[in-house]
């Protein structure tokens, strides 16, 4: 059998984190009841006519410079028809002659260490469709026109990928540099990330494409991995048993684990596109190019490097850290506030860590402050409480945003300090354990952390433990 | 007439367009859009050589909103629109893709 490569395209569209829509003031916040952020514009009624955000453009630009492309200084909007009730107007105001960034690239990287150029064809400005909800009581299909006109950009790339693991390390590199430039949150499962996957196959070597389908409907990258293992599959079934690959498009079903052509004959795919008269051309100054250029963000790359000289601390944490903005952003504060970038490090990779996995949230809903954090490495630092109280306030402070001073003294969380206290507490602990002391006595050193528990225990964990070490071993000793 | 329109063209225009057109209209619709054609062919014939072409009739660019949420609530209105509605929504008929 011959061997085949697999050749994919990808068309990300991204929602933009503007608050108000593409073409009127109407808000862009999630979860209203339906229809309460719509406005005759964004529902298409006759006689209305938009206008655009200034937003938009310079997200668009904004991103189209951080991916290498040229901007197009003089760029306009177009009519894209079709008939669809989620699309009020019947036409979709997008870019198809001069979209607003073009020929771009970035690089991605490989888990072995290979780097990997992806050419990015081009990136236009587009409005979004309203959502479609079928009844399944009435037999009928109910229009929420709340996301209609919330402003989109689709990144076209060039078919340079050859693989899933290709295809997410484009996906998350596209996603780290948007969210850096806080144009989106770029969220896959929530849709403000979206991918169509354009895939061919062609035998090794073949200097020709195959013929190639589009897929819809992925919404994460496990999807995405499983509907490219599936439609290549698919493809060189066809080829194999002698038939042909029809270009059309196709949605995946991640449940079911195939692909289903989506359209039939009768919607041809002729959008019939031309300028779009209600809207005037952009026209995009040196001035006020180089003025967002002058704003572009340090991105993560820049970041990795100046953490590891600046703040000294390994590859490893450095690259988990700025793996999201939002983290990189209370590492960068807290350090500002306390100047201990070791320890901050080690509370995000350690206990923040720890906490996002068990309560499954992400690192951008991280919402504690870079202050409550400086507060408490100081409270350690400072000798006030021991590292396991440390963690439990930590824990609060991870919750609730609690200030750590407070808590300490409205809970009596300080650390006990008072060595006579301790010396009695401890003696009593060492006759009521004769056989740990014996073992110990016997060269089992390790039986000193039972005693040192049992001595954390009675004191209800406000002793520092290395000062107890010390003293029970002092005590043991001297027997 | 130059450009005669095949009746296999004016059936995918309708379907495009979402037309259903009687035969009668239909022989009209193809002599209109023939004329139409030929007006463009007439157009055609102006050398437009090193001519920038026109994407708006008025001499304006640039014309911007700021980012600033303008609209409040008005889905009662909106909804007066709508051919029917049901629980704050357009309803239409049964659309599956
Ligand atoms: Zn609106």
């Amino acid at each position: 059998m011959a061997k085949y490569e697999t050749v994919i395209g990808l068309e990300v569209h991204v929602e933009l984190a503007t608050k108000t829509k593409i073409f009127c003031g109407c808000s862009t916040a999630f979860g209203g009841a339906p229809n309460t952020h719509t406005c005759p514009v964004c529902t298409g009624m006759p006689g209305s006519l938009p206008v655009l955000n200034k937003q938009v453009v310079e997200y668009a630009m904004a991103v189209g410079i951080a991916t290498n492309c040229k901007i197009t200084q003089n760029c306009k909007f177009d009519r894209k028809n079709y008939f669809y009730p989620d699309n009020p107007q019947n036409y979709q105001i997008s870019q198809l002659y001069l979209p607003i960034c073009r020929d771009g690239r970035v690089e991605i990287e490989l888990e072995d260490g290979t780097k990997k150029t992806i050419g990015i064809h081009e990136i236009h400005m587009e409005e979004d469709a309203g959502k479609l909800i079928h009844d399944e009581w009435d037999d009928c299909s109910l229009v929420d026109f709340n996301r209609s006109g919330v402003p989109l950009i689709e990144i076209v790339s060039e078919p340079d990928m050859r693989s899933a693991e290709e295809v997410n390390a484009y996906l998350d590199k596209l996603r780290l540099i948007i969210q850096y430039l806080g144009a989106s949150d770029c969220k896959l499962q929530e849709g403000s990330m979206r991918a169509d996957v354009n895939l061919s196959v062609r035998e090794v070597g073949s200097k020709e494409f195959g013929t190639r389908t589009e897929m819809k409907n992925l919404n994460s990258f496990k999807a995405i991995a499983r509907a490219i293992a599936g439609e290549r599959e698919r493809q060189i079934d066809l080829i194999e048993s002698g038939e042909s690959v029809i270009q059309e498009t196709r949605r995946w079903d991640d449940t079911k684990g195939y692909s289903y052509a989506m359209r039939s004959k009768e919607d041809a795919q002729d959008y019939r596109y031309f300028p779009e008269p209600d809207l005037v051309p952009i026209i995009i100054s040196d001035e006020w190019l180089d003025e967002v250029k002058s704003r572009q963000p340090e991105f993560r790359y820049e970041k990795l490097e100046r953490y590891k000289k600046e703040y000294e601390i390994p590859e490893y944490d450095a690259k988990i850290i700025t793996e999201s903005k939002h983290m990189a952003d209370i590492f960068e504060d807290t350090v500002a506030i306390c100047n201990k970038p070791k320890k901050v490090s080690n509370w995000l990779m350690v206990e923040t860590m720890r906490l996002m996995k068990a309560h499954e949230l992400e690192a951008e809903e991280l919402s504690f402050s870079p202050e409550n954090l400086a507060k408490l490495i100081e409270l350690v630092d400072a000798g006030t409480i021991n590292g396991n109280v440390a963690k439990e306030v930590f824990e609060k402070i991870f919750l609730d945003n609690i200030d750590p001073v407070d808590y300490v003294d409205k809970h009596g969380l300080k650390m006990d300090n008072d060595v006579d206290g301790l010396k009695v507490i401890l003696e009593k602990i060492i006759s009521d354990n004769p056989q740990s002391v014996e073992d110990y006595n016997n060269g089992k050193k390790k039986a000193i952390g039972f005693l040192v528990g049992q001595a954390m225990k009675e004191t209800k964990g406000k002793a520092n433990p290395g000062v107890i070490n010390k003293m029970i071993q002092e005590m043991l000793d001297k027997n | 007439m130059a450009n005669i329109i095949s009746d296999e063209t004016i059936e995918y225009v309708g379907i495009l367009a979402k037309l259903e057109l009687s035969d009668k209209e239909k022989e009209q619709a193809k002599k209109d859009m023939g004329s139409m054609l030929d007006y463009i062919d007439k157009l055609n014939e102006l050398d437009t050589k090193g001519v920038e072409p026109m994407s708006h009739v008025f001499p304006v660019h640039n014309v911007f909103r700021e980012d600033i949420v303008t609209n409040n609530d008005d889905r009662d209105n909106i909804l007066k629109n709508a051919p029917e509605e049901k629980d704050g929504s357009f309803m239409v008929p049964k659309t599956v893709d």
